[in-house]
């Protein structure tokens, strides 16, 4: 994947921030964590404003997202959003499952609880928020994990709300869906202890095992989320978000420091950069431009404008992570800034319908020299203008080397900008929640792992490897076997870890077992299906995203009758596993094995 | 803490006996029973440490006064109509003071006017800071200096936004719309449900609504202005006589009683109109201003198992008239003889004290005739109904008019009289 690493050499540093959802009732109001995606009943329109933090001074990060004058729109749901997610109420008191899962997690991870919990607003203007404000509450300080590879030490434990799901995004509005907002979170922030690409994996997974054995983590696709902060030396901080998937962490880690050591190499070569901030208006230039980019926009009444960037020929199109060039890098900040669909550079020129011509009259006009380079944005000219400033300002930050940024984790191991790390004056006292005195006496540490799994072993007699499995991924097993008591213990376990895996070899699907199992146990347990059925009912679910089993229903011992005799005829003299076999395929599951064989040998007599 | 010692605000070091923690100094919440000491750490957390656990502070570096926002000079917009934003405390203007925890009605008119560029693109603005109350402490005393306030800047200002606390806002917009007769201009009340110092406040768009509304419109009543919905799209410009705060927490809480709102204005200030029955903007007109306001008045919710003797209390108390929020059309118990109100009534009546009888049902009106109890009370005991005037409306009214006259025939004639539209003589389906 990526050369090796000498990760003390380079002065690496890094640590995790993890988030992890709970399945309790939401944190400040008892709205339930459920999430839906059916149509919302309700929609309020609503804008949010930079205010000053606790210095008197607004938060950069604040300002910048304020900059983007977008204003939000809040979809709920008649049933399950009340008038605190709306910001119409204040908070409730906290959710006390949520705080004692907190406290639990803190005790496992030898925290010192804080005396005096105080609920803070952390400021949030990107709308994710209905109050501007994402409230949070520091549990406890200076804690450890044991790893493999040594100690990682616990920097803080907090509990904190979820933000709003965004379901759609333009140039004016972002609209946000309500059903996440507010469900509990488990922030676990580490020392930057960890050592090394791998071993941030094998922290986040450590962490997330811990999590689960409360019992409250909710499961599910973006239930738990990792942030990973790396650093090298002459680096900055970045704070890698959303990084969901485990096995690429590792990618995400080494991905990171070749992009730092790449872009301190770019900032050794270019030293101090001379910027030249006219901006040129090409339009008329580019009239007759055969690009289909530069037509659209002046078809829109758009305009074409370009700026010289003085000495980085060659530099734009250099490669700073895996697929990604310095131009990227530039078109994420306009993107983000100035919402254009991206720029065009001259080190990727001629291209996209821009020809050699084209280029060289834009040189001209832009009177490039042999070092210069220059960058073009089509659009309307207000969003043009906002682009090309944006980029400016960042070619002039490539003497910095790497600026500290919070950068989006891609599925391919690359990252993209999202915005600067935000500054410090972010925080203030949520004045409508007294402080809690948390009550650690009474907080019961959940089973161990190794020791439910020696109890299952015991009880239902599992395999020493079932049985650890068992006791560390599925927390609700114990009451799943009280609820579906017709449902073997070991077909539940196969349900979650042997089912999908058979879906994804046979069919290629996806499914999340986690959304279904209620459905599938409870069709189990009431004889509805037969378990050989299983796979292809999964299947089904995957790729409609429904739970429809009337194909696999069981049918009666007479409709069984008749298909097997029909099997019979049309195999006559065939041995009995021979019939066996195409009864089988015939029936589709839709019978029980033990019935078939009855009714074959019965038949055959 | 003692006075040489560390300060809130000051940068420490709280050593326990488990570890140390540095951070400011903050104050805890007031009346909150606390042991704890609350700092802030770097990471932005405020948290308690219990005082009993604490072995030493030592302060690290004392504390650094806080830059204020920074005002911007502006020239005045000649082509602007000037409006004067009057400022007396609320909500609106609360702020958490960061270095102490407390939160107070600090921010004033001028603040606003820095915090929000955009009031200035509709108004040129002048400013005048009167009081930094919340609003459940204001009184007659208050409605007093505000209305003389109004009255002075009408002279020079197209236009008056005054903002307070919303709980008591609509006793304001009553006693102003009383105490300033014969309006000329628009007189504009607005507040937020949210202090100014959250991104999500009402105040941004209650604010440039109600500015907009004082520069533009040809309302020349006094009105608030506040939103609509829960959405931050549309303000409603409602009658001062005849609003009420009908929520303790929505955006949208005040509402139009028995009327319909006057006007919309949009977040883009286009005004529209949809109830044209106001007295419309002439700046020649000249404003009368009644500003003598007897304050002993009393309001009394009707209640199964009421005491009657509540009526006799306020009496002896030296009331000078009584405001009775009366069940349904207009009733107080009568029949039973040791729950009935009316012995007690008739004491108010040979002492000249002027009974009122308004509706708790809040909307619709009370009637004095159409049972036989109510006559009794109407007729027989000298109360007067106020019809679809809405109580707190009615109680300010009383007060006014105390103010100018304790002859009962006087006061009734000022109560029953249609000074500035508080009476709605045909309800219609939609005013709800």
């Amino acid at each position: 994947m990526t050369q090796n690493i000498d990760y003390k050499k380079i002065g690496f540093k890094c640590g995790l921030e993890i988030h992890q959802r709970l399945n309790t009732h939401k944190l400040f109001c008892n709205c339930p964590s459920l999430l839906r995606d059916d149509a919302p009943h309700i929609t309020v329109k609503r804008h949010l404003h930079a205010v000053a933090g606790e210095t008197g001074e607004i938060d950069i990060a604040a300002l910048k997202e304020m900059d983007k004058g977008l204003h939000f729109i809040y979809e709920g749901y008649n049933d399950t959003t009340c008038l605190v997610e709306f910001d119409e109420e204040p908070p409730h008191d906290m959710n006390k499952d949520a705080l004692t899962t907190t406290l639990q997690v803190a005790k496992m991870l030898h925290s010192t609880v804080i005396d005096e919990i105080q609920v803070m607003r952390k400021i949030v203007i990107n709308g994710s928020n209905t109050s501007g404000f994402q409230r949070t509450a520091l549990v406890a300080t200076d804690g450890y994990l044991d790893t493999e590879s040594g100690k990682v030490g616990i920097q803080t434990i907090a509990v904190e709300e979820e933000s709003a799901k965004d379901i759609q995004k333009n140039d004016n509005y972002i609209i946000y869906r309500l059903d996440r907002l507010g469900i509990p979170l488990i922030e676990i922030a580490t020392d930057p202890d960890i050592i090394s690409a791998e071993h941030c994996k094998e922290t986040a997974a450590h962490i997330g095992m811990i999590l689960r054995s409360t019992g409250k983590a909710a499961r599910g696709i973006g239930t738990i989320r990792q942030d990973i902060n790396v650093s090298i030396k002459g680096g900055k901080r970045i704070e890698i978000k959303g990084a969901q998937d485990l096995k690429m962490i590792p990618t995400w880690v080494d991905y990171e420091i070749i992009r730092q050591q790449n872009l301190i190499k770019l900032k050794e070569e270019l030293g101090t950069i001379k910027v030249d901030k006219t901006i040129h208006n090409i339009t008329k230039i580019l009239a007759k431009s055969e690009s289909k980019v530069i037509q659209t926009a002046i078809k829109n009444q758009g305009v074409i404008k370009a700026i010289k960037v003085v000495g980085f020929k060659g530099k734009i199109g250099q490669e700073v992570q895996p697929g990604k060039r310095l131009g990227t890098e530039f078109s994420d900040y306009a993107k983000i800034y100035a919402h254009v669909g991206g720029l065009f550079h001259s080190d990727e020129l001629p291209k996209y319908g821009i020809t050699q011509e084209d280029v060289d009259v834009i040189k001209k006009e832009l009177t490039c020299k042999g070092n210069d380079a220059f960058i073009l944005v089509a659009d309307k000219e207000s969003k043009v203008d906002k682009a090309l400033a944006t980029v400016l300002d960042r070619i002039k930050m490539c003497e910095e080397g790497v600026i500290a940024e919070v950068r989006r984790a891609n599925p391919d191991g690359t990252t993209s900008f999202m915005r600067p790390i935000p500054g410090r004056a972010r925080m203030y006292p949520e004045t409508d929640i007294c402080p809690i005195k948390p009550d650690i006496k009474h907080i019961k540490m959940p089973e161990l792992i190794s020791e439910k799994a020696l109890r299952f072993q015991k009880e239902h007699g599992f395999s020493k490897d079932v049985s650890i499995h068992i006791a560390k991924e599925l927390p609700e097993f114990e009451d799943l076997i009280k609820t579906y008591t017709n449902v073997k213990p070991i077909a539940i376990y196969e349900l979650f870890f042997s089912v999908p895996s058979q879906v994804k070899k046979k069919y290629g699907a996806d499914i999340d077992m986690y959304q279904w199992y209620d459905k599938l146990l409870n069709a189990l347990d009431k004889n509805k299906i037969n378990k050989s059925a299983l796979i292809d009912v999964c299947k089904d679910i995957a790729t409609t995203n429904k739970f429809d089993i009337k194909k696999y229903e069981q049918l009666s011992e007479k409709e069984v009758e008749a298909i097997i005799k029909q099997v019979i005829q049309e195999n006559q003299g065939a041995p009995i596993n021979a019939l066996m076999g195409k009864a089988m395929g015939a029936l589709k599951g839709r019978a029980d094995g033990k019935l078939v064989t009855e009714i074959i040998k019965k038949l055959s007599d | 803490m003692a006075e040489k010692g560390p300060h809130y605000g000051d940068l420490v070091e709280i050593t326990t006996d488990k570890k140390t923690y540095t951070g400011i100094l903050i104050k805890s919440p007031e009346l909150l029973e606390s042991d704890s000491q609350i700092i802030k750490l770097e990471s932005g957390y405020n948290i308690g440490i219990k005082t009993s656990n604490i072995q030493s502070i030592k302060v690290i570096e004392k504390r650094k006064e806080s830059t204020s926002l920074k005002s911007n000079k502006e020239k005045a917009e000649s082509a602007l109509p000037t409006v004067t934003l009057i400022s007396y405390g609320g909500t609106i203007s609360s702020k958490i003071d960061y270095a102490t925890g407390g939160v107070s009605a600090d921010f004033t008119a001028d603040d606003f006017k820095q915090m929000i560029p955009k009031l200035r693109t509709v108004a040129n603005i002048k400013t005048l800071s009167l009081n930094k109350v919340m609003s459940e402490d204001m009184n007659a005393a208050d409605w007093v200096t505000l209305a003389q306030a109004v009255h002075k800047e009408l002279k020079t200002s197209d236009g008056i936004v005054v903002t307070q606390g919303t709980d008591t806002l609509h006793y304001t917009s009553a006693a102003l719309s009383y105490m300033l007769q014969d309006l000329s201009k628009p007189v504009v009340l607005t507040a937020a449900q949210k202090s100014i110092d959250r991104g999500s406040s009402d105040a941004f768009m209650n604010l440039f609504c109600a500015i907009t509304t004082a520069a533009q419109s040809d309302i020349a009543q006094v009105v608030t202005c506040m939103h609509a919905h829960s959405d931050d799209d549309v303000c409603n410009i409602i009658r001062g006589t005849k609003v009420r705060k009908m929520h303790t927490t929505r955006r949208d809480a005040f509402k139009a009683i028995n009327e319909t709102p006057f006007a919309t204005v949009t977040e883009n200030g286009t005004i529209t109109i949809i109830n044209n029955t106001y007295s419309k903007k002439d700046p020649a007109r000249k404003t009368k201003l009644i500003d003598a306001i007897q304050e002993k008045v009393a309001l009394i919710f009707a209640h199964p198992n009421m005491d009657p003797k509540i009526i006799e209390f306020h009496i002896k108390q030296g009331v000078k008239g009584i405001v009775i929020a009366a069940t349904g059309l207009g009733h107080v118990p009568t029949t039973r003889k040791e729950y009935s109100l009316l012995p007690y009534l008739k004491k108010a009546q040979e002492h000249q004290i002027p009974v009122i009888i308004a509706a708790q049902t809040i909307h619709g009106a009370v009637n004095p005739y159409v049972y036989s109890n109510e006559r009794v009370l109407s007729i027989g005991h000298g109360c007067i109904y106020v019809k679809d005037l809405p109580v707190e409306s009615a109680y300010v009214k009383l007060c006014w008019a105390l103010g100018q006259t304790q002859d009962y025939k006087k006061v009734k004639e000022l109560i029953l009289t249609n000074h500035t539209g508080e009476y709605n003589e045909s309800i219609m389906l939609g005013d709800l």
